[in-house]
């Protein structure tokens, strides 16, 4: 059994979180400039051109890539063999405080949803998915995740009578009906199948895809592209500015389901793609 | 791309210049509010209260900036989705505001109510916080304070990119 310090995997989260804020995922910086070279409004690429500036800028002024720094989101696969010091979640929401303070980043989150809507100022809690895997390691996915894209994910329960192409239909209609609120260009994290909890959690390790990566079932590859192609051709543009840019990528993962169902989860993500996997080593401990 | 400057305040006789497609370079004295603050204000205009700054002077800035590191002028600044804030638009249009800097579209009936008082929405870029920061001169916590990042940040820009929608 190896013994994970909570210092080790606190100190982890931090610095991942640290280098997001301000790095932007290389693969987004590539697809943007293939985007601005490809991009038929003015405006759009004259967009294109400024948020390129910032992936620049960012990292070098150490300002934050977007002011909306995000909820902080947690996919970790701990091994059978290790055993955790504490439970991650307080690892985590110690590692989101430091970095409020620290980087700082804008508290973002209310203590309840309704009554009564009152920050917490420090931004915790995160949000914590945790698989068992074998072995003793510790791997930590980490995203921020801003509020606007996420208002325009959607779930729908389909039946299997649902087609293929019905399902392209409904999605190409959801996102262009979203326009430019959740700040495209965008990454679309799609899950199909599972059920009603894990069809949204599919969708969202959609998004942790390495970006552009071609799916490996041709049949879902082409359901990517269909999906990128139809609401691309539609218009909507770099912010809604027009030009054949709203989506960069579509990541499709599925899963087993009941032979009543089709859910079909999509999980929208703005350009500021904010993630990282980090390994928990030995070294750390 | 056509692209104008505006220096604030915006007079309306030259609504005619902002077409959509244009550029614009925005200067001047804003202030920011959100969700929070714009209930407030709006409660203000309800008990028919005095509104702590002149709405036809200035813009409404949908931002919620990140703190700003010691020494620094402010943190990471952007726009925030306008369409959540789109029922509070015609009171305040009402009440004399007539620049809205935003992002993404908002409700047909309001984009109408502003353009019938030739009120006009810029569309700032949303996830591109270290380069608009650059175009602010100060920033400063103005009112509500217990608000946090939905607090009203007073903010001077100078060149601010934005756009007229199309």
């Amino acid at each position: 059994m190896r013994k994970i310090s909570a210092r080790a995997i606190t100190e982890a989260i931090y610095q991942a979180i640290r280098k997001i804020s301000f790095a932007p995922d290389p693969d987004v910086t590539r697809l943007l400039k293939e985007a601005q070279n490809n991009e038929s409004s003015p405006l759009a690429r004259d967009a294109l051109s400024i948020i390129l500036e910032n992936h620049r800028l960012s990292p070098t002024l150490q300002i934050p890539l977007c002011q909306d720094t995000g909820s902080t989101i947690l996919f970790a696969e701990i091994g059978i063999e290790a055993c955790l010091a504490e439970p991650l979640s307080q690892s985590l929401n110690r590692a989101i405080i430091r970095a409020q303070q620290e980087i700082p980043l804008r508290a973002s989150i209310v203590q309840d949803p309704l009554f009564p809507r009152v920050n917490t100022g420090d931004n915790s809690p995160g949000i914590v998915h945790i698989t068992q895997v074998e072995g003793d390691g510790l791997r930590l996915t980490i995203g921020q995740k801003g509020g606007g894209a996420e208002n325009t994910s959607f779930l729908k329960m389909f039946t299997p009578a649902t087609g293929a192409n019905d399902i392209v239909e409904y999605i190409t209609a959801k996102v262009l009906a979203a326009h430019s609120r959740p700040c495209p260009p965008l990454i679309l994290g799609i899950g199909i199948g599972g059920n009603f909890e894990t069809a949204p959690l599919l969708a969202k390790r959609a998004l942790f895809e390495k970006l552009g990566r071609p799916h490996p079932d041709p049949q879902y590859r082409a359901l990517e592209e269909q999906i990128t192609e139809g609401i691309n051709a539609a218009g909507c543009g770099v912010q809604g500015l027009g030009g054949n840019h709203t989506v960069l990528a579509t990541h499709i993962l599925s899963e087993p389901c009941h032979i009543a169902s089709l859910p079909v989860a999509v999980n929208v993500q703005c350009h500021a793609h904010r993630h990282i996997t980090v390994e928990v080593s030995r070294e750390t401990n | 791309m056509k692209q104008i400057n505006l220096t604030l305040p915006y007079h309306p006789e030259s609504f005619a210049d902002f077409a959509p497609g244009t550029k614009v370079l925005l200067n001047g004295v804003v202030y920011t509010a959100r969700d929070m603050a714009h209930k407030r204000i709006l409660q203000l205009i309800e008990d028919k209260k005095e509104l702590p700054f002149d709405l036809q002077e200035t813009a409404i800035f949908h931002c919620g900036p990140s703190p700003a590191r010691p020494g620094a002028i402010c943190g990471a600044i952007g726009p925030t989705t306008s369409s959540r804030m789109g029922p509070y638009i015609p009171a305040l249009v009402d009440a004399g505001l007539r620049v809205i800097i935003g992002k993404g579209n908002i409700d047909q009936s309001y984009q109408n109510y502003m353009t019938n008082h030739r009120a006009i929405f810029l569309v700032a870029i949303g996830g591109a916080s270290a380069v608009l920061s650059q175009h602010v001169v100060s920033c400063e916590t103005f009112l509500w304070s217990d608000l946090g990042a939905e607090a009203v940040y007073r903010m001077e820009l100078r060149d601010f990119p934005c756009y007229i929608p199309l």
